[in-house]
């Protein structure tokens, strides 16, 4: 082998051992969780100071007693269910607020419209840890204190700005001549964008659903913040604040639950990640 | 079917003047060329017409109707075709050609009729479930005339409709579409800057450069009888010849041109026809096959930037070489002469004698 | 040949829905209004609840000017949450950048496994962020930390890391954390800004004989400045504003010295009642998003300039 050839031999070992690397930082706490998740206790609380025992590997038979656990006996379920009505009616908020909104910017709006949509955009970066304690107050006053509509309410305030930007891209793509063609075709304005413009939008719809799907998933404050009652938590709240408490730490349920819920977000952010960086970098960079 | 009446037109955009007063009437069942070259306002006094801009100032009358601001371009009974066709692409054949007709709220079984009738009249019946995608330029050309079709326009406005096609396509669509105009007998706007398409489907052409209409009349008229020197040039191919200021021929501040394809070796004329000799140093000679191009510079006129060009049809067999002087001649009745400062046409100068000879 | 039907009738004269700027400003109307008033009015409310002695439970309160600010100023708890908050933000922000311009020249070499590779690497942005930190809870777990283990196994360690128990360690597992959450995003943000170095420059360098590190600094670095610029903003916001991974992780523990500024404004805001004192607290975050949001806005306007 001659010397070159050598070189970049190594060059492509190096490579695959920096990847590896990079992905063992990721993957690693998604391993612990699901080998967490089917240990059972007496292989998963042994102390670490014992160096025979590999925490590494399952010792023991896998078992399913923690699944077992956490659907039967813990809240669980429900909060996968509060989650899924948060979903919904904030995604049926989002979308009918964010994308005439966003066509609007895209379209119709002149120089008046670009100011107003860097506006809207830099509201998306005003974080909840500045709203809450205002929130908390005014949440009090209109009597939603401890209800999901809570976060209904709230959530939108989030999604609609980043939904709004990430549509406009979309309209941006559809051909001017298009929607001219629909108009001297007999529609309106607004018909066209009902009967031509929309249809294009669909993979921005869908973005917006699964964006704001991901959104409700990670939020954390204000769940917090508004609600009490173990029976009213969405996943994200529920998970880590109601299967600690108690005497006993079930790490294998919380494992489980952590697992169960990332597995369905993962896929779908993966094939959803393209089109998220486009809406940040595009909508942040291009304006 | 409807004529088209504007009146003194302008549209402006931030100060630059698209379409500077135009006046132009377009008669029912006319089929009217825009020529000019990009940027001439041709497109923008088409979608002023369409609805698709508001004019500036002015007025467009469609049948009599004036069509004033407050009437959207769903209101004008006008069709337009754009240059990309336009078709939905989320749609089929039909749900493209039907899609004006949902607009009217027509009936399902009277849109079916019409949608049938079109697609049969250009012969693309077996398409109907096709997607856009998967037609030719030349097939979607005719998706896109019947969908304009069924409408029933009183006139049609079409935006450099041939421009995406290749070179063999677009001489069976121009076809196509003049046989189809000719059939319906439908008022025709048609924008393009491509002279042979003009002077191909044109019943009559208007000129256009910098927001005006130069000229306004048949390809003929536009061809043999230029209105001014921009007309004269743009018109052609090659241009024009123009001679500055050549005394045996004209008085000062005059210009006077001639087609190339007028200007042949003298001895391509009788000895006693009516024509103006020129010394015609030849620079370099084109063979093109059908005919053949010379370059070259006349005696009393050399300007190396502008050279005038003769073009000689395949048929006369005349020897001509390069790097000689030859005698070339133009029929004098093909000489025409411009004003040197506002480029207007002006009559021959010994016009009036010959009149009084008469 | 005339057509074989009848005359149509159209709509003689414009709707309401043909008009452009009338419909432009019907349609973003209610998102204008829902950010205005679900954002704006909260945020009026932070800066005066913040010279207010408001108290959740009870509706009187009376202004008290700046005396929560001065309270809250010569409070070492606070002077701690702010600092902690610098030193997290700041940390992770060099962290990250490093990581992701070297993650994103390693991914971008080409090799088989990409994808499965690159689903891996996407997995922390992915998952609800309190449940991975809960996962990590239980990794830096003080009786079963798996860290310690390995160390130990290794011979790296001698005594005994009680992660969450002490306040470096603490700090360390906060923006091991911080990091882990954020360079995948990152990363997958410099993989797309490598896509518009334009190859012939690159080409061009490597025929004038540049090396590895020369076309690194001089000319793919400069390329990536702006996209990568966008990647820090959005992490400041991100990490300065973040309060699950130390509300879950450490709690603010031990003693307090862990807490950075949204931990510390909801402990005195919501669990300590004093919505005054937290708002103020929140409010010292301002700073950080400004200089997030300044950035952009010029970002935004110079590529609107049309420079590369």
């Amino acid at each position: 082998m001659s010397r070159y050839r050598l070189m970049r031999y190594a060059r492509r070992v190096g490579v695959y051992v920096a990847a590896l690397g990079f992905v063992t930082f990721a993957a690693f706490p998604f391993y612990w969780m699901a080998l967490t998740t089917f240990k059972q206790n007496k292989d998963l609380y042994v102390s670490a100071t014992n160096l025979k025992h590999v925490p590494w590997i399952f010792n023991a038979a896998p078992t399913l007693a923690h699944l077992k656990l956490l659907f039967t006996q813990t809240a669980y379920p429900q909060w996968l269910l509060n989650t899924l009505l948060v979903v919904v009616a904030v995604v049926l908020i989002t979308v009918v607020v964010a994308v005439p909104a966003g066509y609007s910017l895209a379209r119709l709006a002149g120089s008046w419209g670009e100011g107003m949509g860097i506006g809207i955009f830099l509201t998306y970066l005003i974080p909840p840890t500045l709203l809450f304690i205002p929130f908390s107050r005014l949440v009090a006053i209109l009597g939603l204190q401890d209800s999901l509509w809570s976060l209904v309410v709230v959530y939108p305030t989030f999604t609609i700005p980043f939904c709004t930007w990430l549509v406009m891209g979309f309209f941006r793509s559809v051909p001017w001549d298009l929607e001219e063609q629909a108009m001297i075709d007999g529609y309106s304005r607004l018909g066209v964008f009902f009967r031509v413009v929309l249809r294009f939008a669909v993979p921005g719809i869908l973005t917006v659903v699964v964006f704001t799907f991901t959104l409700v998933m990670q939020e954390f404050i204000y769940a917090l913040t508004f609600i009490s009652s173990v029976d009213k938590m969405t996943v994200s709240l529920g998970v880590p604040v109601a299967l600690v408490r108690g005497d006993v730490y079930h790490w294998g349920a919380l494992m489980g639950a952590a697992l169960i819920t990332s597995i369905p977000m993962a896929i779908v952010y993966n094939l959803f990640m393209d089109r998220f960086v486009e809406g940040l970098t595009l909508g942040a960079v291009k304006g | 079917m409807a004529a088209v009446e504007i009146r003194d037109l302008h549209k402006h955009f931030e100060g630059h003047r698209a379409v500077d007063g135009v006046d132009l009437s377009v008669e029912d069942g006319e089929f009217v060329v825009l020529l000019g070259p990009s940027g001439c306002g041709k497109t923008t006094l088409l979608r002023t017409i369409a609805g698709l801009e508001e004019p500036t100032s002015g007025e467009i009358r469609l049948g009599g109707r004036v069509l004033s601001r407050d009437v959207p371009p769903r209101a004008r009974k006008i069709a337009m075709m754009f240059q990309s066709y336009a078709l939905y692409p989320h749609r089929t054949v039909f749900g493209n050609i039907a899609f004006p007709l949902k607009a009217l709220h027509t009936p399902r079984d009277e849109i079916e009729e019409k949608v049938r009738w079109a697609v049969r009249m250009f012969d693309i019946e077996r398409y109907l479930d096709r997607y856009p995608r998967h037609l030719s330029g030349g097939e979607r050309q005719r998706v896109a005339l019947c969908r304009a079709v069924v409408r029933e326009p009183q006139a049609f406005l079409l935006d450099e409709p041939l421009s995406n096609l290749d070179a063999k396509q677009r001489t069976t669509a121009r076809d196509e579409l003049k046989r189809f105009q000719e059939d319906v007998g439908i008022t025709t706007v048609y924008v393009t800057h491509d002279q042979v398409e003009a002077m191909g489907l044109g019943d009559r052409i208007a000129v256009m450069n910098a927001g005006k209409v130069h000229q306004f009349g048949t390809p003929a008229e536009v061809y043999e009888h230029p209105a001014d020197i921009f007309v004269a040039t743009f018109i052609g191919l090659p241009p024009m010849n123009l001679l500055e200021s050549i005394e045996a021929l004209a008085p000062a501040g005059m210009l006077v041109g001639f087609r190339p394809e007028h200007f042949l070796p003298r001895s391509a004329f009788g000895e006693d026809e009516d024509v103006t000799t020129f010394r015609y140093h030849v620079r370099r000679v084109e063979y093109l096959g059908s005919e053949r191009y010379l370059y070259g510079s006349l005696d009393a006129h050399e300007d190396p930037e502008k050279p005038i060009i003769a073009r000689l049809p395949a048929m006369l067999r005349l020897e001509v070489e390069a790097d000689r002087t030859h005698e070339f001649a133009v029929h004098s009745g093909q000489l025409r002469y411009f004003d040197e400062e506002s480029g207007q046409r002006r009559d021959p100068p010994g016009a009036a004698r010959g009149r009084a000879d008469a | 040949m005339r057509l074989p039907f009848g005359p149509i009738e159209l709509p003689p004269r414009e709707t309401f829905a043909d008009r452009e700027s009338l419909l432009a400003k019907v349609m973003l109307a209610p998102a204008v209004l829902y950010v205005a008033v679900l954002v704006g009015i909260p945020f009026v409310l932070a800066i005066l609840l913040s010279f207010s002695n408001a108290r959740a439970g009870s509706l009187s309160f009376s202004w008290v000017g700046l005396s929560n600010y001065a309270a809250v100023l010569s409070d070492p708890t606070f002077r701690r949450a702010l600092l902690n908050t610098v030193i997290v933000t700041v940390a992770v922000q060099v962290l990250v950048v490093i990581l992701a311009t070297a993650a994103a020249m390693v991914f971008r070499a080409a090799f088989v496994g990409k994808r499965i590779m690159r689903f891996f690497l996407l997995l922390p942005w992915a998952v609800p962020i309190t449940l991975a930190v809960m996962a990590w809870t239980w990794i830096f777990d003080s009786t079963f930390s798996v860290v310690n283990w390995t160390l130990k196994v290794a011979g790296l360690l001698h005594g005994w890391l009680y992660w969450l128990g002490s306040p470096t360690l603490g700090l360390i597992a906060i923006i091991i954390v911080q990091v882990w959450r954020l360079f995948p995003f990152a990363t997958v943000i410099v993989l797309a800004g490598m896509t518009s170095i334009p190859q012939d420059v690159v080409e061009a360098a490597i025929m004038d004989g540049a090396g590895f590190w020369r076309r690194l600094f001089q000319i793919e670095l400069p390329f990536l400045l702006p996209v990568v610029t966008v990647a820090v903003l959005f992490g400041i916001v991100y990490t300065a504003t973040n309060m699950s991974v130390v509300y879950l992780l450490t709690g603010g523990g031990p003693a307090d010295s862990t807490h950075v500024l949204p931990t510390l404004a909801f402990q005195r805001g919501i669990e300590g009642l004093d919505l005054g004192q937290g708002a103020a607290i929140a409010l010292f975050l301002l700073p950080f998003l400004l200089v997030a949001a300044i950035g952009m806005l010029r970002i935004a306007r110079r590529s609107e300039m049309g420079s590369p």
